[in-house]
């Protein structure tokens, strides 16, 4: 197997449009599994750790532009106040180990419906930069997992950042699993609030074919908070509106039954996470509001 | 391919390197540094782990390629001047290890946290241990193990 090093994106791109069949790696820690235990055997691994540019992070206009390579060591601690969601998510992740070399492009290239940053990003609406040698396009992040484990990354294209609006309001993320570390999640829900937009920003993980957004769910919490003049000025929800936002939540997921968990119970604790991220988020609004 | 690194603060120059070689096996295979142990082979036991450019890792998810130009630090190299690390001493004196097999990868671990952390809390002990699976000690003596050595290497005498 060819191992092939390009130290600039242009060299990266030619060595992708090159070898059509050649894996980008990063971290390794999605990769390297599966070379190890020989589930798949690509022509070459094209290394992306030695690009510069795709390692790093900058801000403009309100906009987060996180480069693939980027760790979830680096996320965890950089991101705490810009996209408290997606830093959460990260510290979940692995293991100090993992966390040290698995990166946000890895975790959307392999596109599991279980990546732990999937629902963060849906939650905060991120768009995804994807370049090839003809050229640059945006997705949006919900058209970007088409199935379990597939992405909407054309033969020849390169993630080349993500594109994130800074938090203007609280986020939470929450997950399910045996332990707290080293989980494959049974389920994860992210949940952000978007006070200069006026919109509520959710992401289902591990409880469909892709990671989903809950949008019957987004739209009633949005109706709730404007008709009732809470973004202006919040004062705590009703027990009805927790039940029903939980309940939409929960219906919007699409889960089976697997070895981690059954479908019902996915069901039911996201039910419970979506309650729980409400008060959290909720609370933080009613006592810091926009930001 | 050819691979040039530095291993425990020795330059090595290795061939022969597979494309989809991992560092671990480049240890192990070429250099015969056994310590890092080849376990799970999927980041989830630990028990291969070294510092990359100061950085804890799994060495068998690391490409061998990646390793190139690299500072490699494996549990042989905290003993290298034939005297055990305090960590090591620590696991010793605290009784925390049976088969031996985890052992290399939790040293590395609690080394990583205590340069990190002087006075480490129980929740950040087991924290940072949460990558390092051990199937003999049930963990105990090996927090034990590290509320010593952070006593020895960062002046607490707590533990």
């Amino acid at each position: 197997m060819d191992f092939v090093q390009p130290t600039t994106l242009t060299e990266a791109l030619a060595a992708r449009a090159a070898l059509t069949d050649g894996l980008p790696v990063a971290g390794g820690t999605d990769v390297m599994v599966d070379l190890n235990l020989h589930r798949r055997s690509p022509p070459a691994l094209i290394d992306l750790g030695r690009v510069p540019d795709l390692a790093d992070i900058s801000t403009q206009d309100g906009w987060l532009r996180l480069g693939p390579t980027v760790t979830y060591d680096r996320l965890m601690t950089v991101l705490r106040d810009d996209l408290p969601a997606l830093a959460l998510a990260a510290r979940s992740i692995g293991s100090p180990q993992i966390r040290h070399r698995g990166t946000l492009g890895g975790n959307l290239g392999t596109a599991s419906p279980a990546g732990d940053a999937h629902p963060p990003l849906l939650a905060a609406g991120a768009e995804i930069e994807v370049v090839s040698t003809t050229g640059t396009r945006r997705i949006a992040v919900t058209d970007f997992f088409v199935g379990p484990k597939r992405n909407a990354l054309a033969p020849g294209e390169l993630i080349s950042a993500v594109h994130v609006p800074r938090a203007r309001g609280p986020q939470q993320f929450a997950k399910v699993g045996p332990r707290n570390a080293m989980v494959v999640a049974v389920c994860s829900l992210a949940l952000a609030l978007h006070p200069d937009r006026l919109r509520v920003g959710t992401g289902i993980g591990s409880a469909g074919p892709v990671p989903l957004p809950a949008t019957d769910a987004e739209r009633f919490l949005e109706g709730v908070l404007s008709e009732g003049g809470l973004w202006e000025a919040p004062r705590p929800l009703d027990v009805a509106v927790r039940s029903r936002f939980a309940d939409l939540v929960a219906s919007a997921a699409r889960p089976i039954d697997d070895v981690r968990g059954t479908a019902a119970y996915r069901v039911h604790a996201l039910r419970v996470l979506a309650g729980r991220l409400l008060d959290r988020v909720w609370e933080g609004y009613e006592k810091a509001g926009p930001r | 391919m050819r691979l040039r690194l530095t291993v425990n603060g020795e330059p090595r120059l290795i061939d022969g390197v597979g494309g989809d070689e991992s560092l671990l096996s480049v240890l192990r295979r070429v250099l015969r540094l056994t310590g890092a142990k080849n376990a799970c082979e999927q980041g989830e036991c630990g028990a291969c782990s070294v510092y990359l450019d100061g950085a804890l890792v799994c060495a068998c998810l690391v490409p061998a390629g990646q390793a190139a130009g690299t500072e490699v630090v494996t549990v042989e190299g905290l003993a290298a001047r034939g005297e055990l690390d305090p960590v090591q001493e620590a696991f010793v004196q605290a009784g925390a290890v049976q088969c031996g097999f985890c052992t290399p990868g939790l040293v590395m671990a609690v080394h990583d946290l205590l340069r990190r952390v002087g006075d480490p809390t129980d929740a950040q002990i087991r924290e940072a241990l949460a990558g390092n699976l051990c199937r003999c000690t049930g963990y105990q003596k090996i927090i034990s193990a590290v509320q010593l050595a952070a006593g020895r290497v960062n002046g607490h005498h707590d533990g």
